[in-house]
């Protein structure tokens, strides 16, 4: 098994670990305790003090606030409860002119946006780019991911979510 | 007259039909959730160096076999880019081990015996020691006409033991236009040979009759039959092994081994899933366009088409895995239709990939890997009259969005070295075929460079470069010089990273590539090929990454290349941007450029320039986040424009005195200007909202759009709803 301590965990998640070492990491067993120690890193950078349930994208995170569920962003810009997708509370970008694609695409390599547009879901807080969609218009927004938190930490993990003691 | 009392004769007597057998195991399994009904591994536990070493063998057999028998194929794309794989399977057909190559089509050939064994095929046409069957029908289990299996049962002393298939991937089918991937097909009978589940050999040896069939049904007799030989070989190869390891280790020990082993692949996958992933609902789409309206020739294919594949990814809270694509668009009177089979195939290609990449690779893994591809719709097209010779078309780019929900889980649970964002479409296969000066002399045009296309990004790195094909994890592009030995009037002018293909991010797509083909020395030549357009390919990245770059067709005919070339004059070697290009800067011709990666059979003379585009993958994360010192890497291999840089990632590139370096103020304040209009234009929720649901209610989308959305809700009930629900719209709402 090819585990991690915390500062190589520091460098996996900033993009910095040497080649030889991620490798070794794609190509061995799992380290068991990556999801705590990821916790432990993630909580230590946090702008907020609220306690990490789970990581959910680059920016955002699961948090227990309030005796609530929420999704924030590492700006502290908080995204709504879980239970409803947090790109309702996002500010939202559309792509769908060919003015607008070709500010970051060729003509030529760009979609055709009566075929296909493009959403850029923002921060309000910090205007980070958290996710993009691409897809014709008029399709129902993704919801990308809903996690059952109490099944992952009960059944996976062997003890209850952190919001809701032990 | 043979022995009836003989005891191998007495044994096969005493011994159940593989159909019993078959309905058996399913019984068992659908009684216990375990292979065969087996809880524990007993064989493993009591001696698991034994068990593993015998795992190492029949896996290095396999291999080895693959490798070997490659040499006999004549074809490129066998022979140098491995379309080939050999799997061994039970008697009831499950698959136990696995070589490399396109492994894809380890499912599919389970599919295939499966089918014989539930025709009756023991009883007529028999099933006997020395057989050989071959299938490459799509709805018996394949993907496509073009890959061709060839099965042979294994005896011993009169028992049916095991399968062995191996699959080859054809340079041609006999299908309506010269190629592997036909675009112009829209019913069955243009798909090109069809070989149904046929015995074509028996002691051993090939059938006469087959052997001159199968050679005047395809364009290129050779390759086919080299081909055939190839297969063969491999299987006997790993026959004989097999041979040997009863031989050692005990015909009883190696049969319950084949179960234990596709029970231990189904609960390693469990496991896996539970080790990396995390409970809860997935859920993302991927489309692909089709403008065939002014190209089919065909009436009834004249339309645009937009392929839909909405997929949603269960992982339950014991570890349950359930990939469904209820609400996926219709079938298509177009090549483009996939079998349910193919499907599966696909499935267990990318899983084994990314989830269950060690240990026991086998049908175990499909067993776990509970899945939905809703009948009647492209993706489990049902129909055997309809057209299935290029089901990759749809089948790639809607797969991606499995890696998108497998990556979100990954993330969460920490394992961001796994995480991989999506492929790019292994499209623009540059097919058709010609005559060579002589006027007799037929080359086939069957490239398969096109197996090395971009990887998404990684999590934690970017995506690798021109390096990666979903169904073949081996990915290789060949090389040029073996290409143009059967592609003989067709030349390569180059080959080069293509600039912005890679999808942006703070991890970026692996490059595409781009390689300029020079006709010459013909006297007549058709070419043809398929890629996305109108749309990005699958869907964008994850955490803020793009797609990767759409392609485009650019073609000139009537060239002064020859003049060019007398006077030495500079040639050119694609063109890094479309929009300046330098081949129409060098050239004068009659060009062609479209918008668009479909590209229907299109005459070619001598001197024409074609220019075949491979696809990138898609990015993670926000562009703005990328290292500047990266994109500068990027500007210089060419895998970025400096406009790009600036545009898309916010990095201002200046030429210095050694080359290209960021300008580190001005990038500051790029950076900061595009945050700053992110702010300034986006809108909140409520206005999107309202504004697409507007659209909706107007009526005001193309007809290919509101085509998909109106049979992805008249073919799922329960999707129509979700959409109705989701945009507030009336129960009576159609398109």
């Amino acid at each position: 098994m090819t585990s991690l301590d915390k500062a190589g965990l520091a460098d996996l998640i900033d993009g910095k670990l040497p080649w030889q070492q991620l490798k070794g990491l794609m190509s061995g067993t799992k380290d068991p305790e990556r999801f705590d120690l990821c916790i432990q890193v993630l909580q230590e950078r946090a702008r907020f003090d609220d306690p990490i349930l789970l990581p959910l994208t680059e920016h955002l995170f699961v948090v227990a606030r309030g005796g609530e569920r929420v999704v924030v962003c590492d700006c502290g810009y908080e995204l709504g409860p879980l239970e409803r997708n947090w790109k309702e509370a996002a500010r939202i970008l559309v792509r769908d002119s060919e003015e607008l694609l070709e500010e970051i695409y060729d003509p030529y390599h760009r979609c055709d946006p009566e075929w296909m547009e493009l959403r850029e879901y923002c921060c309000p807080g910090c205007w980070s780019l958290l996710e993009v969609e691409a897809v014709p218009p008029g399709y129902p927004v993704l919801y990308d991911f809903k996690p059952d938190i109490d099944a992952f930490y009960e059944s996976f993990l062997g003890r209850p979510a952190p919001d809701r003691g032990s | 007259m043979p022995d009836t009392q003989s005891p191998s004769a007495l044994k096969a007597a005493a011994t159940p039909s593989l159909a019993a057998r078959l309905a058996l195991s399913e019984e068992r399994y659908a009684e216990s959730g375990h292979y065969k009904g087996i809880e524990r591994l007993a064989l493993k536990g009591e001696d698991h160096f034994r068990y593993e070493r015998v795992w190492a063998e029949l896996r290095g057999a396999l291999v080895s076999a693959r490798e070997t028998a490659l040499h006999i194929s004549a074809s490129p794309i066998v022979r140098n880019i491995g379309e080939l794989c050999f799997a061994l399977y039970t008697p009831e057909g499950d698959s136990v081990a696995v070589s490399t190559g396109i492994i894809t089509h380890v499912h599919t050939m389970s599919e295939g015996i499966k089918y014989m064994i539930r025709q009756g095929y023991e009883d007529k046409p028999g099933i006997a020691e020395g057989d050989i069957y071959c299938n490459n029908d799509p709805t018996l289990g394949n993907v496509h006409t073009t890959d061709v299996h060839t099965i042979i049962p294994v005896f011993h002393e009169g028992e049916l033991i095991a399968w062995v298939g191996g699959t080859a991937h054809q340079v041609d089918i006999g299908a309506g236009t010269p190629g592997h991937d036909p675009v112009a097909s829209a019913n069955r009978f243009e798909d090109g040979f069809y070989v149904t589940c046929e015995k074509v050999g028996s002691g051993h040896e090939l059938h006469k009759d087959w052997l001159i069939k199968a050679s005047r049904s395809v364009r290129t007799p050779l390759y086919w039959g080299l081909d055939e030989k190839c297969r063969i070989a491999g299987c006997y190869i790993v026959a004989e092994a097999l041979q040997r390891m009863i031989n050692s280790e005990g015909f009883a020990y190696v049969g319950q081994f084949m179960d234990e082993a596709v029970e231990e692949g189904r609960q390693n996958f469990l496991a896996r899933v539970r080790e990396r992933l995390v409970p809860g609902e997935y859920q993302t789409a991927s489309f692909i366009d089709m403008p065939m309206a002014d190209k089919a020739w065909h009436p009834e294919s004249r339309v645009d088409l937009l392929m839909h594949a909405p997929l949603r990814l269960t992982i339950g809270a014991g570890g349950e895995f359930h990939m469904s694509m209820d609400g996926a668009s219709g079938t298509v009177n177009a090549p483009f239709n996939a079998s349910e089979g193919s499907m599966q195939g696909a499935l267990w290609v990318l899983i084994t990939q990314t989830l269950i990449y060690d240990g026991k690779v086998n049908d175990g893994a499909y067993l776990a890997a509970g899945h939905y591809f809703p009948p009647g719709t492209w993706c489990n097209a049902t129909d055997p009259m309809l057209a299935y010779g290029t089901p990759w078309a749809f089948l790639i780019p809607s797969f991606t969005g499995l890696l998108r929900c497998l990556s979100r889980g990954y993330f969460t649970r920490g394992y961001r070295e796994e995480i991989v964002t999506g492929y790019g479409f292994t499209g623009d296969p540059l097919q058709g075929g010609g005559v060579l000066a002589d006027g007799k002399t037929y080359f086939p045009v069957s490239n398969f460079e096109l197996c090395s296309v971009g990887l998404g990004a990684r999590g934690t790195m970017d995506g690798l470069d021109a390096a990666y094909a979903m169904w073949n994890p081996e990915a290789d592009m060949g090389d040029a010089e073996v290409w143009e030995t059967i592609e003989s009037g067709l030349l390569y002018l180059s080959r080069r990273f293509k600039p912005d293909t890679a999808g942006y991010g703070k991890y970026r797509g692996g490059s595409g590539w781009e390689a300029l083909r020079y006709v010459h020395g013909v006297t007549s030549l058709q070419l043809y090929s398929f890629r996305e357009g109108r749309t990005f390919h699958g869907g964008a990245g994850v955490f803020g990454g793009y797609p990767n770059s759409a392609d485009y067709k650019v073609w000139v005919r009537n060239t002064n290349m020859a003049q060019l070339a007398a006077a030495q004059q500079p040639y050119p070697l694609g063109e890094l941007s479309p929009s300046s290009s330098e081949i129409e800067e060098l050239v004068q011709g009659d060009v062609t450029r479209v918008n668009e990666g479909l590209m229907f059979p299109e005459v070619f003379g001598n001197g024409d320039l074609f220019l075949s585009m491979f696809s990138g993958g898609p990015g993670y994360g926000d562009p703005l986040e990328r290292d500047p010192a990266a994109i500068v890497a990027d500007v210089e291999r060419r895998v970025y424009l400096p406009e790009t840089a600036r545009r898309a990632f916010g990095v201002v590139v200046v030429e210095g005195g050694d080359g290209p370096a960021v300008d580190a103020a001005a990038t500051g304040a790029e950076r900061e200007r595009l945050r700053q209009r992110r702010a300034a234009r986006a809108v909140t929720y409520d206005e999107f909202f309202q504004r697409e649901r507007a659209r909706l209610l107007k009526g005001a989308l193309i007809p290919p759009v509101k085509k998909m959305y109106r049979e992805s809700m008249s073919l799922s009930a329960g999707w129509g709803a979700g959409f109705r629900s989701f945009w507030n719209l009336p129960d009576t709402f159609t398109m």
